[in-house]
């Protein structure tokens, strides 16, 4: 056999292998989103929207006890996080680049951002919820902003790292300060990609239910105290999958489209931020 | 180039015309002075013991071969490398007799005096207006109306007026190369500074682009110190009043522009002119 003959069988081979394992990937995603939609869809009406959690043994009810007190603790997260994440990525970036410390910070977010997040619900509790006597919004919130931070921190400090040193100096060549410089001409031009790693970071919190677990436990009433326990979505979709009730295994089904509709909305705000060619 | 032109050494400057210098004297005033200048990347000595002094309200121009040094010599003027935590310089550079390599040199207040153009035009991602407002800013407090003066006198001064008056509020990012530049110019004139620095400002440019940058230094040096590094010697025999040739990190030669490109003191800068190596 020619070498030539032989290179083209060797292609063919690993052609097929790599498109095969590419299908085999799709195809599991593409049931998964089917299985989704064809039992969530079912039951996504208003109701979903305006009832609350239907208690054991009644008809119908909504989620919306549930998405409210998702929604809360998520902003919350974000309103602590992305701060403390974007500050911190500037940090290693800009005014801390070759300091020693910025070696030990990264490698410390590394371990953060693959933390298992049950481990960071059990240290809330620790720190927040057995001290103060009960789970809360609050602690549901520091549960997430820590999952928030490493995300953040790592996008910031690559997006602000993308940004030429031509651009620095210029703006430095000008006296500016360089506070200045990172504050008005670095962040600004990064912008785009440090909102996409805040996307991200909700993206990544809005589906997690370990840390809330021991947080923000769940309730099934409406409230906006974000001392007392509170529901979220996550948490809802544990209980009801695993309860006996079939409006029940409906509504979780109907959640668990509402969070990966949400997900997949946020992954396509950042596609398009990060749209090649944007300025 | 024919074999005529080697062999006269003042081939690249044929027309006399071309060159705007005069012999230096001891009457002109020296706005900077360099004495004994080493410089280094890390453990690489870059220049080497440059000495020199650079006249007020004229053009001194930088050749010589890539990695010679000469961009080096123009980042210390203000202290730009000091970005970067690896690199120093030693010696004295004396601006206005004040030396900046002192430990007690506000770098900030140094650069709003010693202004810099880039190689890459680097407009900041903000709108026109803002990008000459940006430096004006930091050391001056203008009223509204002030500012618009003051943008309109950096744009007009650097040319560009015309073409943006109408999409001020757009952002720099839109304009051609040449106009990007000619807006970097501006942003640099706008906080008028005392010497304005160049680092091969049109080589990024077109022919067109870089007729208007040469005609906007030769109108820049009326009222400013200019310092343009290039790597096209008859850009800087056009531009330029005094000429320094430097190679391999040392200042092989500095005279003016006249002399340097028709009468070279040295072997190497009448082979470097006449393209024998470089």
């Amino acid at each position: 056999m020619d070498i030539y003959t032989r290179r083209k069988i060797i292609n063919g081979v690993n052609l097929t292998a790599a498109v095969v394992t590419t299908a085999l990937g799709l195809f599991f995603l593409a049931w998964l989103l089917w299985t989704l939609f064809a039992q969530g869809l079912a039951n996504f009406n208003w109701a979903l929207f305006s009832q609350d959690m239907p208690g054991p043994g009644s008809e119908g009810g909504g989620l919306r006890n549930a998405i409210v007190g998702s929604l809360m603790m998520t902003i919350t997260a974000v309103v602590i996080g992305a701060p403390v994440g974007i500050l911190a990525g500037a940090y290693l970036s800009e005014f801390g680049r070759y300091a020693r410390i910025s070696i030990a910070v990264r490698f410390i977010n590394d371990v953060l951002l693959s933390a298992p997040s049950i481990v960071i619900g059990v240290f809330v509790y620790e720190i927040m919820v057995a001290p103060f006597g009960g789970f809360s919004g609050w602690s549901g919130a520091v549960a997430l902003a820590i999952l928030v931070i490493p995300v953040v921190v790592r996008t910031t400090e690559n997006m602000m790292r993308l940004v030429p040193d031509s651009m620095r100096e210029a703006a430095a060549a000008l006296g500016a300060p360089q506070w200045k410089v990172v504050n008005s001409v670095v962040i600004r031009a990064a912008i785009s990609g440090i909102m996409t790693g805040v996307l991200l970071a909700i993206a990544r919190i809005a589906g997690e239910t370990a840390p809330l677990l021991f947080t923000a436990l769940n309730n099934q009433f409406f409230s906006l105290d974000m001392s007392k326990p509170m529901a979220n979505l996550p948490v809802t979709i544990f209980n009801f999958a695993m309860g006996p009730y079939d409006n029940w295994h409906d509504l979780a089904w109907a959640g668990s489209l509402l969070i990966t509709l949400a997900v997949l909305g946020l992954n396509i705000i950042t596609r398009v931020l990060l749209r090649p060619g944007r300025k | 180039m024919s074999a005529d032109a080697t062999q006269n050494p003042a081939a690249i400057a044929l027309d006399p015309a071309m060159t705007q210098s005069a012999a230096r004297t001891e009457a002109d005033e020296v706005k900077i002075a360099v004495k004994h200048l080493d410089f280094y990347y890390g453990n690489f000595k870059a220049l080497k013991d440059i000495n020199m002094d650079i006249r007020a309200g004229k053009v001194t121009a930088f050749i010589g071969p890539s990695g010679c040094g000469k961009s080096t010599v123009l980042r210390v003027f203000n202290r730009i490398y000091n970005l970067y935590p690896k690199q120093r310089a030693t010696g004295e550079v004396l601006l206005d007799g004040q030396n900046i390599l002192g430990k007690d040199v506000d770098i900030n207040i140094l650069r709003s005096k010693v202004g810099m153009v880039f190689q890459k035009p680097t407009p900041f991602p903000m709108s026109i207006y803002d990008n000459i407002a940006f430096g004006v800013k930091l050391y001056e407090n203008l009223s509204r109306a002030d500012m618009d003066a003051r943008v309109e006198w950096a744009l007009k001064k650097a040319a560009l007026w015309d073409e943006v008056k109408d999409i001020l509020k757009q952002t720099g990012n839109a304009l051609s190369g040449g106009q990007q530049q000619r807006l970097c110019i501006a942003r640099a004139v706008a906080v008028k500074p005392e010497v304005v620095l160049l680092d091969e400002p049109t080589s990024a440019l077109d022919p067109i682009s870089t007729l208007k940058i040469e005609e906007l230094i030769s109108e820049l040096k009326e009222n400013y110190t200019i310092v343009i590094v290039t790597h096209n010697m008859q850009q800087a025999a056009r531009v330029s009043d005094d000429t320094a040739f430097m190679y391999l990190g040392e200042l092989i030669e500095f005279t003016d522009t006249n002399t340097l490109f028709t009468n070279p003191r040295e072997k190497r800068t009448q082979d470097y002119i006449t393209g024998r190596f470089g």
